[in-house]
């Protein structure tokens, strides 16, 4: 990166440099995710047909690895239709409402030690803040639609969000105790040290609840009464079509792969390796033992595993149920977790010392 | 002018017209999104202040939580946008009077001198903006934190209890109820003797 700036700089003002290199720099993270997203989807129908005993898709390309292609240029020459009397330009902003947020989270995710876009001090509350403006996507998609189903599928999905971000700023709160910083690669550097140093071991309650919310929040099974087929259709991208359709599972896939990504990063040390530096001094095995972004890259991989292995065994919740787990259960334990953990700190025991 | 400048402007400008199209607007959903426009730009010029944490609690409290409610009550609501447009002449010279008072208050306090401080130093990047916010918050002015949080927690409480009102006749499902039901408490099986082949 550093030799492309100075190569620019031969000929271009400073200024424009670093917006050009920022610039590459997003591109060189957002094609990685965007074709990760389009390869989740095919993964999905791959793991549930599997774990229901079928095929999954498996006629386009060799073994069906051409399918999420084949789908993505079936949606982008679908006629893209707005429904009268629908608001236009808020219906048609609010697809990219959605999708903007859940891009713009990865600007502050580092992917190695150093390998991040933006490496800001209050990453943690960045991402909680950023993050809690997804929301407004699938609101404004159900408001402008001029539909009762899409009306009725946002007004849920709004309650649900706003209800499962306060356990999920809980569970972070206790991770910067923990870490005593917000800066994530300052949070995965207080987890070095191997397997018994992550912070999934003391913060084991918190690591549940922030993944359960994080399920909530990505309105997914078995949480997805935003989209509950046998009430309301579809739920709020009902009236929606062609790409603007597929920019909110674009949304919906790539907030997923955050939510995972960020529970591998807090809990489970990221990027570092489960051995720690024992390993390192091996020839060549030590440079794929040793830390580095493949790890990051498996942990991530099984909590995506886990979005997906939850979609395919368990039933959805009733709506009342889930405000309850939310408010009842989930929320009283992370107050607790945080009580003790703060009592641990005072007191200067062991993972704090 | 240097490119600071040139996104404070930006933002500043972003601000000003979006709290403007707050109260032209009239359909009131519009209205609520140029608020969330406002609020964004204004927090992205306490970014450019450097008062970072400050500046992402303005998006994440206001935008993320609070604008979200007002979408929700203005969406419930059934508004008739024809009844909004009357009046506007009959009201305009009230509107006018508070705008001209609200106006001349500003001035007078932006004039008193209260304002005139000498501008401090900026400090140094390397000093997280979060950390002195906290330290300060927790040791000089931890009193009125405390007292600040629990007036919030006493106005939760309040909230609650004026709204939350015990209906009669409503079908209510209670979980703990429903998890601690056993076998015998809903089938009840019964011997019959089988009938006689005629």
């Amino acid at each position: 990166m550093d030799s492309v700036a100075t190569f620019l700089n031969g000929f271009l003002p400073e200024g424009l440099t670093t917006l050009i290199v920022i610039m590459i720099k997003i591109v060189a993270i957002l094609l990685p995710l965007i074709l990760a997203v389009a390869y989740t989807t095919f993964a999905e129908r791959k793991i549930i047909g599997y774990m229901q005993v079928r095929m999954g898709p498996n006629r386009v390309g060799p073994k069906g690895w051409l399918q999420p292609i084949a789908d993505t240029v079936k949606l982008m020459f679908k006629e893209i239709i707005s429904p009268t009397k629908a608001s236009t330009i808020v219906f048609f902003i609010a697809p990219m409402l959605a999708l903007a947020p859940a891009l713009a989270a990865w600007s502050v995710i580092p992917f190695w030690d150093g390998g991040v876009l933006a490496d800001v001090d209050a990453g943690l509350v960045l991402i909680l803040a950023i993050t809690s403006l997804d929301v407004f996507g699938i609101i404004l998609a159900g408001w402008a639609s001029n539909s009762k189903y899409a009306i009725l599928s946002s007004l849920r999905v709004g309650a649900q969000v706003v209800s499962y971000e306060i356990a999920m700023g809980f569970a972070l709160v206790g991770v910067l105790m923990a870490a005593g910083s917000m800066n994530l690669t300052d949070i995965v550097r207080a987890q070095d040290g191997g397997i018994l140093n992550w912070f999934a071991w003391p913060l084991i309650g918190l690591l549940l609840v922030f993944f359960i919310s994080g399920v909530a929040e990505t309105n997914r099974a078995p949480f997805d009464v935003a989209e509950g087929e046998s009430e309301i259709v579809a739920g709020f991208h009902i009236e929606y079509s062609g790409m603007a359709f597929a920019l909110f599972f674009l949304a919906e896939y790539a907030s997923m792969i955050l939510v995972s990504t960020l529970t591998a990063l807090l809990f489970l040390g990221g990027w570092l390796s489960p051995f720690g530096h024992v390993l390192d001094d091996i020839p060549v095995l030590g440079s794929l033992l040793g830390d580095g972004f493949h790890w990051l890259f498996i942990k991530s991989f099984f909590f995506l595993f886990c979005y997906l292995w939850f979609r395919a065994t368990f039933p959805r919740y009733r709506y009342d149920q889930i405000m309850r787990l939310g408010w009842k259960i989930l929320i009283p334990v992370t107050l607790v977790w945080i009580f003790g953990e703060g009592v641990a700190i005072a007191l200067g025991w062991k993972p704090w010392l | 002018m240097t490119f600071q400048l040139f996104v404070f402007f930006l933002f500043s400008a972003v601000t000003l017209l979006s709290a403007v199209a707050v109260v032209t607007m009239r359909n009131p959903i519009y209205a609520a999104l140029f608020l969330i426009l406002a609020f964004f730009s204004s927090a992205a010029t306490w970014v450019l202040l450097e008062a970072e944490f400050l500046g992402v609690v303005l998006v994440l409290v206001y935008v993320g939580a609070v604008m979200v409610l007002f979408l929700f009550v203005i969406m419930m609501l059934d508004i008739q946008i024809d009844t909004l447009r009357e009046g506007f002449i009959r009201y305009l010279p009230v509107g006018l009077m508070v705008a001209i008072a609200m106006a001349v208050e500003l001035i007078l306090v932006m004039k008193s001198g209260v304002f005139n401080r000498d501008i401090p130093e900026p400090s140094p990047l390397s000093v997280s903006n979060t950390e002195s916010l906290g330290e300060v918050l927790y040791t000089e002015y931890v009193f009125p934190f405390e007292i600040a949080a629990i007036i919030l927690v006493v106005a939760i409480i309040a909230a609650i209890v004026l709204t939350h009102r015990r209906r009669k006749g409503v079908k209510k499902q209670d979980p703990s109820k429903q998890v601690r039901v056993r076998r015998e408490d809903r089938v009840r099986l019964v011997k019959m003797k089988s009938e006689e082949k005629q």
